[in-house]
């Protein structure tokens, strides 16, 4: 499975991204830098977590207008599979890639911890290695991961299963206090209708090895493994 | 392009130089030499003819400036030097100690680990987001100017009381400070230590510190070396921000401290980001003969720092420097502390090559000057010299001050039969886990991005953070550590103390300890009793680093810090830094299963003397605090090593503030398992018992199996032990203490924090 893991200025989870499609592929990654007009032929791209450009505009909206980021939009629009993680769910969301909007956390403060994602759809190249319904531990770590989009939208992701990660809480109930920051529905992760694109805030590729605390996100890089081989 | 400066200039020093558009006319390089303004710069007489001395003539305002930030206190460690000499800093595993901007040790396999912790005092309390943020920059700027990537932030903050009305918004600031920079660059703030006590009311203490891991042979030093190679700044353009934030750091705060607000520096974490990738990316290529950040004092002390270090002088245009705002003046220039900024010296003929780097990460590149053989740092400004001095007797001859000190007179021991039991022992302990010193810290911990990088193994709320070291097994421990009522009560104790628990804290992880930093924060060094505190402290950690073999390799020091007269308590910041080969031996506070044995590691006689107990419960202040014992803290600590080494212990957590029962609650707590606990307290009251804080203690949490085994082993060392109980259930019971459900500890526990928060 070939990979390229897109890097902006201050792209920051770059390396982890890298090292956990290296690890779980067994190939290295082509690390495109954004200024880059050419991105070789590949299987995936990641947009990884990070403050591209200091995220001093909104997140995301100065890389959505890099050069490279045009590239990234013509291999989705081929149907190339296309992975957003924190910045890069932000990015995607700017781009136009995936619809809503992330806004500043509900508590107005950066919040990195763990939480309860329950995959509410196991049907996609990203999610096949885990159950539906199936609840995993993954750390967020972000300051504008409150998902909204207008009513329609929703609607229309929750109606055709776009939803393929929750906040919830132990017991798999979607609840206020189970939501680190406010999104609507307490939606942690989307895909688009064709189900190449996946943006979501929480961090899979943190948690790969026991040693890490956790190997949950490890099912992540096994489903787009499992949809492209 | 390369300025042609031409070394033999003769200075003309004439007040009519420098005529231009500067918007303030006051730092005009042509203003007159007053004796006022050699006050208002900080400069002692005596201080001032060494620099007519040295200079063979009046100063110019710009060389005024420089004289007077190299000597301020922060730049020169003039009251402290005489003291910090005695410090032990040396070990077979130091490669660089202090001098250096910071500390570097050897962790095997041609790698190293560089660290330092330095104090923002200062600028938090008057701006604490910015302040807070910038001193995360600074740390890092430290650590990858030497060629390190950093790998961990840590912090030790102390705020005043709760209920002071600046607390809640300075706890704020800081923490959102801290995370803000160090989110953003992509550095996992790992832990830290955070207090509360009316000392720090009106001086709040932001101590920053950071480890990042280098090549042992890609380390890079400041002193510059060779005639003629070019001088480079590169980074963010410089502007009037900070300009004397040195002297500031060198002065008492008053009631017209908000006046020093435009003293404090704007952070700028992208554009640090990008500079930590780009030096990094330079210094993997052989172009780089020095590098210096440009910290306190800007690009006077770096300039200063790399002529002298290297016996050779710089000539510098300062019209090359990239500048953010118009009319500038040299002065502005030389003192501005703008963040974000380094300075190079590289290899002849290759400025296009480093340039191509600086252009790729969008970041200013000029070569504003060259190395001379004069020995001077010269400067010049439109055309004329504006500087002209030997940077050899700016840097050596500063000033060094063996001020008078008053011994601490030492408190009176106070018996744990004088205080009161309290009339609910169940009671007891929740207050204590729920007091603003002992709660729960997550609501601080939430706001740092805790594991970016994907190698933190041990997140905050343990006893030491743990972060691997990137694709190998082995693993730094981490952890910062002061008791500062201790310090207070007993400089030297509390200096002893301070170095000894962090090495406790390493070793309950698994970790061998290797080396410090210290972040010393005392009041007015003039005064003889604040002058006894540090030099009490001193002697007490030299003793502790001494036994335990654990040198000082990097430090700062910041002193006046007071309000109005008033100093905080003496809080020598203790970062310790410890080693695993195997990063699989790690253990964490949280038994990992039910029917554990618990066995307590060291002697309880419970010692209540300025203890937290005796604060929460009693409101008091009091007694001597608990000595430390360094030949048992190595043995006990070295006995708890091997056990963790030798896979017999599933968690270790060493008793300290609050003593025993809280570190049982702890324990219990991070696990969500229950305990069973039944101590024999002998004639000691029991609340003395549990909440006394005896040194050199660990409680250790062993499958049922290696239980025995590992008694035997202690008696056999001498090491005191005592087996305590069990974990199993959902409570956590105490003698005959009613039980705590693990959920009312935890609901507790937490609670604190964003309630008070809330309340703002």
């Amino acid at each position: 499975m070939k990979t390229a893991v897109i890097v902006f200025p201050a792209s920051n989870c770059d390396r982890d991204m890298i090292v956990a499609l290296e690890k779980t592929t067994g190939q290295k990654p082509h690390i495109i830098w954004h200024q880059d007009e050419e991105i070789p032929p590949v299987d995936l791209i990641a947009l990884p977590g990070g403050f591209s450009f200091g995220d001093y505009l909104r997140c995301g909206a100065m890389a959505a207008r890099s050069p490279v980021t045009k590239q990234v939009i013509e291999h989705a629009k081929r149907g190339g599979n296309v992975i957003g993680i924190c910045n890069g769910f932000q990015v995607l969301t700017e781009t136009g890639l995936l619809p809503g909007a992330l806004m500043r956390n509900k508590s107005l403060k950066f919040v990195c911890k763990d939480v309860n994602l329950r995959v509410d759809n196991n049907d996609t190249p990203f999610t096949n290695a885990y159950s539906e319904g199936q609840i995993i531990t993954v750390p967020v770590a972000h300051h504008d991961g409150n998902y909204f989009a207008d009513e329609d939208t929703l609607k229309a992701l929750e109606d055709e299963g776009r939803v393929a990660f929750r906040y919830v809480d132990t017991t798999g109930e979607a609840t206020k206090a189970a939501n680190p920051n406010g999104s609507q529905n307490n939606i942690a992760g989307i895909i688009n209708r064709r189900k190449n694109i996946i943006g979501l805030m929480p961090h899979p590729e943190r948690l790969i090895e026991d040693i890490q605390g956790g190997s949950d996100g490890l099912g992540f890089f096994k489903s787009m493994i499992n949809a492209i081989n | 392009m390369t300025p042609d400066l031409t070394p033999d200039v003769t200075p003309d020093l004439t007040p009519d130089l420098i005529q231009d558009q500067a918007q303030d006319p006051k730092w005009n390089n042509n203003v007159e030499i007053t004796d006022a303004l050699v006050k208002e710069h900080g400069l002692s007489d005596d201080e001032y003819s060494l620099c007519l001395t040295i200079l063979g003539r009046t100063p110019s305002l710009t060389e005024l400036g420089i004289f007077s930030v190299m000597w301020s206190e922060h730049c020169s460690y003039k009251s402290s030097k005489l003291h910090l000499k005695t410090l032990p800093t040396k070990a077979p595993w130091v490669i660089h100690g202090p001098g250096e901007n910071a500390g570097v040790i050897d962790i095997g396999d041609n790698q190293a680990l560089i660290f330092k912790m330095e104090s923002h005092n200062h600028p938090s309390y008057i701006e604490p987001y910015q302040g807070a943020a910038t001193g995360v920059g600074g740390i890092l700027r430290d650590v990858f100017t030497m060629g390190a990537r950093p790998i961990a932030n840590m912090n030790a903050l102390r705020f005043g009381t709760p209920d002071h009305p600046k607390t809640r918004h300075l706890l704020s600031g800081v923490v959102e400070g801290i995370g803000g920079y160090g989110n953003c660059v992509g550095v996992p703030t790992v832990g830290g230590e955070t207090n509360f006590h009316p000392s720090y009311d009106g001086n709040i203490l932001v101590n920053a510190m950071n480890v990042g891991l280098a090549d042992q042979d890609k380390i890079f030093l400041s002193a510059a070396a060779g005639i003629g190679n070019p001088v480079i700044y590169v980074g963010s353009k410089t502007g009037r921000d900070g300009i004397h934030g040195a002297t500031m750091a060198s002065t008492e705060f008053t009631e017209d401290t908000e006046e020093k607000r435009p003293t404090v520096q704007v952070g700028d974490p992208f554009t640090e980001k990008l500079l930590i990738e780009a030096c990094l990316e330079l210094m993997s290529t052989d172009m780089v003969v020095a590098i210096q950040d440009m910290g306190a004092a800007g690009l006077t002390s770096s300039s200063v720092e790399m002529a002298s270090g290297g016996g050779v002088g710089f000539a510098f245009n300062l019209d090359m420097v990239p500048q953010r705002e118009e009319g500038m003046t040299p002065y502005e220039m030389m003192l501005s502390e703008s963040q974000e900024r380094m300075l190079i010296v590289l290899k002849p003929g290759r400025e296009a090559e480093a340039k191509a780097i600086f252009d790729r990460w969008d970041l200013d590149f000029a070569v504003i000057g060259k190395i001379t053989d004069t020995g001077n740092l010269t400067l010049t400004f439109k055309g004329e010299v504006v500087a002209d001095i030997p940077t050899q007797p700016l840097a050596d001859n500063s000033p060094e001050y063996d001020r008078p000190w008053v011994k601490t007179e030492p408190k009176a021991e106070l018996k744990a039969a004088d205080i009161a039991a309290p009339s609910d022992m169940k009671q007891a302990l929740l207050q204590m886990i729920s007091s603003p010193n002992l709660c729960s810290r997550d609501w601080i911990w939430q706001q740092y991005d805790t594991q970016v990088m994907a190698d933190t193994i041990q997140k905050p709320g343990g006893d030491a953070a743990v972060v691997r070291i990137h694709g190998t097994d082995k693993a730094v421990a981490i952890t910062t550590d002061c008791t500062p009522r201790y310090c207070y009560a007993d400089p030297y104790e509390g200096g002893k103390q301070a170095v000894a628990e962090t090495w406790r804290n390493l070793t309950a992880v698994g970790a061998t300890p290797l080396a410090i930093t210290d972040c010393l924060n005392f009041g007015n060094p003039e005064r003889p009793e604040i002058m006894g505190q540090f030099v009490g402290c001193i002697e007490g950690m030299k003793e502790a680093c001494e036994i335990l073999d654990y040198p000082v390799v990097s430090g700062n020091v910041s002193l006046y810090n007071e309000t109005n007269g008033t100093g905080i308590h003496p809080t020598p910041a203790i970062g310790g830094v410890g080693l695993f080969n195997d990063a699989s031996k790690m253990v964490t506070i949280a038994p990992k299963t039910e029917g554990e044995v618990l066995i307590l590691i060291g002697e309880t006689r419970g010692h209540l003397g300025a203890s937290l107990y005796l604060d929460v419960m009693e409101g008091r202040e009091e007694g001597s605090p608990p000595p430390v014992d360094l030949a048992l803290e190595k043995k006990n600590g070295d006995f708890v090593r091997r056990q963790i080494n030798d896979g017999n212990i599933s968690a270790c957590h060493d008793i300290s503030d609050g003593g025993l029962f809280v570190a049982l609650a702890e324990m219990a707590m991070a696990a969500k398992i229950g305990m069973d606990i039944t101590v024999d307290n002998g004639n000691t009251p029991l609340h003395a018992y549990a909440f006394g804080e005896d040194q050199g203690r660990y409680i250790l949490s062993v499958p049922a199996d290696k239980a025995e085994e590992i008694l035997a082993t202690a008696q056999k060392l001498g090491v005191n032990m005592q087996e305590i109980g069990k974990t199993g259930g959902d409570e956590l019971t105490l003698n005959d203490i009613s039980p705590l459900s693990i959920s009312e500890l935890l609901d507790t526990h937490e609670k604190w924090m964003p309630s008070y928060m809330k309340m703002g």
